[in-house]
């Protein structure tokens, strides 16, 4: 058990927090590579996901991207793109050595829950209240941003929460391929069997990963309109049949790499 | 004495498409000279991904009837394997080293942990698909809790279960790749050995051989169903 004395005399030293390669630098690294590549994989999925939701299109590839996600290692992948003479593992601006690879594995890896969940966002919104809207002489554009946008909100945002534990763990196992980020104290200390120092990172990593998942819960009840409202009659409204069979969609797509 | 030429060394004229200098990604010859290596990897990939699965069941089964049984408790087993979800692996298996050591043991044990939040889940969410008449029907049968459980309540959430069961090995054959951290990681090890040391061939074909693996091993839980369940057939997907 000295292992553990050494984890915390390594957590309870200024200088392994401080200077180029310390805790706090990395830990800023992989929160910064982590909400790029968060951003990114909303640009581009979000829009799409939601899009062929309305139409009711793409379903088939929008399910199963989430399937793939889940059978290709993230290591692999991170090793592939690294070994590739592009993007290779060049320097890359702040996001530090083989940036542009770690950056567009987490941006891969992200996709497939915002995918899956937005598109079963949109999909899931009641047949009736569809129908309603068009009824009320709504046109499409106008039931897509009035009515299907507001009630798939939660589920895509769980789809954005999912994501970001997602994009967290991989920008961790970038260090394997010895990318940026935290991972690397981690991997740094296993390597040379300074293995104190290896569990302090595998601390810090696992602190900030429930923290943020923290924050992202929090975020998601705040983006609930129908909790906002606090109104005790949302048994009636459908809308809780709906979010139990998506909920389930939601955990299965959450279930890619770790 | 007889000095023996080395072999090893292919001619100079053809050289092996893994040689430093072409280091070609697919390469025939690389499959054939490290069989026995690429075996190995795969077997032990197969092991821990098996020995986790298999462990992930055994937890989570008493921890989902736990759950059923006492409704109290089902927020907080669904929490904790929800936050243990959360920490990424090359975190989860640090942390367990100090208990487990520098083990496949290790690898095993963080990899049944994240089965088991999907494992627990989809067990619960089984047996309450099941309709509530055909429990009170099998009651009135005179079925006991335990004959009901095993006769009549798991064979109807076997088609949800064997769902979870799905995801939870497929992610479970992506994940032991990180094992090789703790030099425990099947395939991993090979990925792990291809980028240290820039060996392309053994790196995608690791890499190919993992998500076939998963292929496999999902094909395999399919089929295991269809037998398991020969009433769900006939009526179509």
């Amino acid at each position: 058990m000295t292992v553990l004395s050494d984890a915390w005399a390594y957590l309870t030293a200024g200088d392994s927090w401080t200077g180029d390669t310390g805790m706090l630098a990395l830990l800023l690294q992989q929160l910064l590579l982590t909400v790029t590549a968060l951003g990114l994989a909303m640009l581009v999925g979000l829009p799409v996901a939601l899009w062929l939701g309305h139409l009711g299109r793409g379903g088939f590839l929008a399910i199963n991207i989430s399937n793939i996600g889940r059978a290709v290692p993230t290591f692999a992948l991170l090793a592939l793109l690294v070994t590739a003479d592009f993007p290779g593992a060049q320097e890359f601006g702040p996001y530090g050595r083989a940036g542009l690879a770690t950056l567009i594995a987490l941006a891969l890896f992200a996709l497939p829950p915002i995918i899956t969940n937005a598109y079963v966002a949109v999909r899931e919104v009641p047949a009736d209240v569809r129908e309603a809207a068009t009824g009320m002489g709504m046109t499409g554009w106008q039931r897509f941003v009035r009515v299907e946008l507001p009630l798939a909100l939660p589920l895509v945002v769980s789809g954005v929460r999912l994501a970001l534990v997602q994009v967290w763990a991989t920008a961790t196992i970038a260090a394997l391929v010895a990318g940026p980020g935290l991972g690397r104290v981690i991997t740094d200390g296993f390597y040379r069997t300074n293995y104190g120092k290896g569990i302090a990172g595998a601390v810090v990593v696992a602190l900030v990963a429930l923290l943020l998942e923290l924050l992202a819960a929090t975020a998601q009840r705040l983006s609930d309109p129908a909790r906002r409202g606090s109104s005790p009659n949302r048994d009636l409204s459908g809308e809780v049949g709906m979010s139990v069979t998506a909920s389930s969609v939601a955990d299965d797509a959450g279930t890619v790499g770790r | 004495m007889t000095v023996t030429v080395p072999t090893l060394v292919a001619p100079a004229a053809e050289p092996s498409c893994y040689s430093r200098l072409t280091n070609e990604w697919i390469c025939g010859q690389y499959l054939s000279d490290r069989q026995d290596q690429i075996v190995d990897a795969t077997v032990q990939h197969l092991a821990i991904t098996v020995a986790a699965v298999v462990l992930g069941v055994l937890i989570a089964f008493p921890l989902a009837l736990l759950a059923r049984r006492y409704p109290r408790l089902e927020s907080t087993v669904l929490g904790v394997s929800t936050g243990v979800y959360t920490i990424p692996s090359l975190a989860l298996f640090p942390l367990l080293v100090p208990f487990t050591g520098l083990s496949p043991t290790t690898v095993v044990i963080g990899l049944a942990l994240y089965a088991l939040t999907v494992l627990v889940r989809a067990i619960l969410e089984g047996l309450r698909s099941v309709p509530d008449e055909v429990r009170e029907s099998a009651t009135g049968l005179g079925y006991g809790a335990g004959r009901l459980l095993l006769r009549v309540e798991l064979p109807l959430a076997l088609p949800v279960i064997m769902a979870g069961l799905r995801v939870a090995t497929v992610s479970t054959v992506a994940l032991t790749t990180v094992g090789s951290l703790v030099a425990y990681g099947g395939l991993g090890n090979l990925i792990k050995d291809g980028v240290s040391t820039n060996f392309r061939a053994e790196l995608l074909t690791a890499s190919v051989l993992c998500v076939l693996l998963a292929l496999v091993l999902d094909v395999v839980l399919v089929l295991t169903q269809r037998v398991l369940t020969p009433w769900t057939r006939g009526v179509g997907a």
